[in-house]
């Protein structure tokens, strides 16, 4: 038994910010002061404060402590863990009040969560199953081989309203029900889509890495639903975390008996295997998937037949998204209403957010559906730094749109980021400031799809390309009226004729940047202006003559000797030589330089 | 593991441990010095076994922590009680055997062990 818990994020974002580094100073520490028995030092999951890492926690005082350094590790341990004296120059400053230390659940970043699909992360250690199963964990797959049918099971999940957290919302019941035919005659597969690949994206990791057990739980209560024995989880091998304690994971419930033959003595079979990806981006759609875990190359393929009828080796197979996966336990333990009790009408439950770009709190957040962007971003992301305005949020990934100011307050949940143009995805939550120009995001966004097309069909093939090419015209100034209504056509022309998902929804962030921000293509066609100032090819760096005291410093840092002038007076930028790089502006200490 | 018995068995054992890493506010706090004058009177023991018993005994009501120099530092080591709307409850010159008195006493039976209290102890 220990008296003190040290909880030490073992999360990718913690771990490259120097957590392991902190975990080897606190054993030398703790050895030093005679503390190894009384102090445990749990490495976790991701803690969702990632801009404050390395993340500690401290129990049984709740302590926080943020940006910890190796250097801080001997007097946390002695003054701390030896004399009670709680640190506090390292607390995240939110939990220091006046009055004292305030719970986390107090700060702005936590107080409007609801974590379900990451309550156990930054909690227990993922790499103990024991710690899993003391916050209830496979208590929920006893219940379901014990005590209902499978057909029940399936019903629970329909009645919950859970609808698929990859992005497209399709509801899991129903996904479940399509595969229920046939139970015991039929082979049939349980399939865990883990490739998550949507640039921001990293909700499906973190849980992997701080709750692995929660996936193979669920995942044998869905081959207990349709009468699968074979589980497959398909995971991204640049997630080498999540693959080590995935393979833990396993190894500890086969040894348990919670995988494997006749678990719990009910005479249901069910056992795990992981595929590791190459990193495709297209082997996250389900047929491309089931292509890629068969052992062919990762294409896609025409869908019906769908994966419940014919999927993973021709046999009936579902395929759910990690973060689907993390809410099924929670659901058959706490009851269908217990979950029909948070979001919106049509979208139940919570969402897993990881917010990125320009705001304060960049991290992991799980809301409630129906939490406004107003709410995300200002109050749990802390709003924007620097003081700028917020322009627009990106959601969705190279699949998704973006929401402009007008829709701040709209209620995020399935229905309303498809109405306003834009989708969930699967949880990328890209925050832009005044600074960003929408017409490059665009072009950053189909560069990404043209080089992740597979090139199975011509659409996404050669359309994405040309829709690239306009893209890069207008961005440098050579773009025409009509290359804008050429670019909405093809928009158009893909959507209907790609054959998978990932042709289908590429078009999408053109098409709402050009429903919300059409003044901006505007701007660069016909002004040959970029309003953000972000396109380099139409920038001007220019000189006021009046505030330039001549000090010569602009024209020694100036790479390509574009500026000239003698000390004392005046200097000029020859545009011809100017390579717009702005270190002229950022020297210039009378601020005489402007870029228009 | 072929029975949800031995499931529930893990469970047990480990709840206490897991439990710790909530935060609850409306906890009894039970707070021991730890300052030099109490560390040097022998605190850490009693730390030791006042944690490890509150965890035994699945306590979940009941937060263990440690504190600095309280100020009477001839009565260390001190064991504060803190009830949420009850008054606080002082025990001096604790031990080991003494703290665990304590556990099943006052924080398992809800009995205040007078023998140690700060009022009543003879000086």
């Amino acid at each position: 038994m220990y008296r003190t818990h040290v909880l030490v994020c073992g999360g990718t974002g913690c771990t490259s910010s120097g957590s392991e580094k902190i975990i080897d100073a606190l054993k030398v520490e703790l050895e030093k002061n005679g503390l190894t028995d009384e102090v445990a030092i749990v490495k976790t999951g991701c803690h969702g404060l990632c801009a404050l890492g390395p993340i500690m926690i401290v129990y049984p005082e709740a302590c926080f402590y943020s940006m910890v350094k190796e250097e801080d590790i001997p007097e946390i341990v002695s003054e701390h863990f030896l004399k009670g004296r709680v640190v506090t120059r390292l607390l995240y400053k939110e939990t220091v009040t006046e009055e004292g230390i305030r719970s986390l659940n107090d700060t702005d970043f936590y107080k409007k969560q609801t974590r379900i699909a990451l309550r156990n992360c930054g909690v227990i250690n993922p790499e103990e199953i024991d710690e899993y199963i003391g916050t209830r964990g496979y208590e929920a797959l006893g219940k379901v081989l014990t005590e209902m049918t499978p057909d029940e099971v399936i019903q629970t999940i329909l009645d919950s309203g859970l609808r698929g957290r990859g992005g497209a919302g399709f509801p899991t019941g129903l996904k479940w029900k399509f595969a229920s035919g046939n139970r015991g005659n039929v082979q049939k597969y349980v399939c865990c889509n883990a490739d998550e690949g949507d640039p921001g994206a990293f909700m499906d990791r973190s849980v992997l890495e701080g709750d692995p057990h929660v996936v193979l739980e669920a995942m044998a209560i869905a081959g207990y639903a349709i009468g699968a024995s074979q589980g497959y989880i398909y995971v991204r091998a640049e997630y080498p975390i999540a693959v080590d304690r995935l393979n833990i994971a396993i190894a500890q419930a086969r040894e348990y008996g919670l995988l494997g033959k006749d678990i719990f003595g009910t005479g249901f079979d069910f056992d795990i295997e992981l595929r590791l990806g190459a990193g495709a981006f297209v082997c996250g759609e389900e047929t491309a998937l089931m292509t890629s875990i068969e052992g062919n190359r990762g294409e896609p393929r025409p869908r019906p037949p769908f994966p419940a009828v014919k999927g993973l080796f021709e046999q009936p197979t579902i395929l759910n998204n990690v973060e689907t996966y993390a809410n099924i336990p929670q659901i058959i333990l706490n009851g269908v209403d217990w979950f029909r009790s948070m979001g919106t009408e049509k979208s139940k439950g919570t969402k897993v957010f990881a917010l990125g770009g320009k705001v304060n709190n960049t991290g992991l957040v799980e809301i409630p559906m129906g939490t406004t962007l107003r709410t995300v971003i200002e109050e749990i992301g802390g709003g924007i730094p620097n003081g700028k305005k917020f322009k627009a949020a990106q959601t969705g990934g190279p699949s998704g749109g973006c929401i402009p100011a007008e829709h701040f307050d709209v209620p995020i949940d399935y229905d309303n980021l498809i109405a306003i143009g834009s989708m969930m995805g699967s949880g990328g939550l890209i925050v832009m400031d005044e600074d960003n120009c929408m017409v490059d995001i665009a072009k950053f966004f189909l560069e990404f799809t043209v080089d992740e097309s597979c090139g199975k069909c011509t659409p996404c093939r050669i359309g994405t390309k040309r829709m690239y090419e306009i893209l890069d015209k207008i961005t440098k100034g050579n773009g025409t009226l009509e290359d804008i209504d050429k670019l909405e056509e093809l928009c158009y022309y893909i959507k209907e004729n790609a054959l998978c998902g990932l042709g289908q929804t590429a078009p999408n962030p053109v098409l709402s940047t050009l429903r919300y921000f059409k003044d901006e293509y505007i701007a660069h066609v016909v002004d040959k202006k970029c309003p953000a100032g972000v396109c380099k090819e139409l920038l001007q760096y220019k000189i006021d003559p009046a505030k330039c005291k001549g000090c010569t410093l602009c024209a020694r840092v100036c790479p390509a000797g574009a500026i000239s002038g003698t000390v004392k007076e005046a200097h000029v930028i020859d545009p011809n030589k100017c390579v717009k790089c702005g270190a002229c502006m950022e020297k210039c200490r009378f601020g005489a330089i402007s870029k228009e | 593991m072929k029975s949800l018995a031995e499931l529930k068995a893990i469970r047990e054992r480990m709840q206490g441990k897991v439990d710790m890493r909530h935060d609850n506010e409306n906890n009894i706090r039970v707070v021991v010095g730890m300052a030099t004058c109490g560390i040097a009177s022998g605190a850490r023991p009693v730390l030791k076994a006042l944690s490890d018993a509150v965890q035994e005994k699945e306590l979940t009501n009941v937060t263990v922590k440690q504190t600095g120099c309280i100020g009477l530092c001839k009565f260390e080591p001190i064991v504060e009680v803190m009830e949420p709307g009850k008054e606080k409850v002082t025990y001096v010159k604790m031990t080991a055997e003494k703290a665990l008195e304590v556990v099943e006493q006052h924080l398992m039976r809800g009995q205040v062990v007078t023998d140690y209290t700060l009022g009543d102890i003879k000086l």
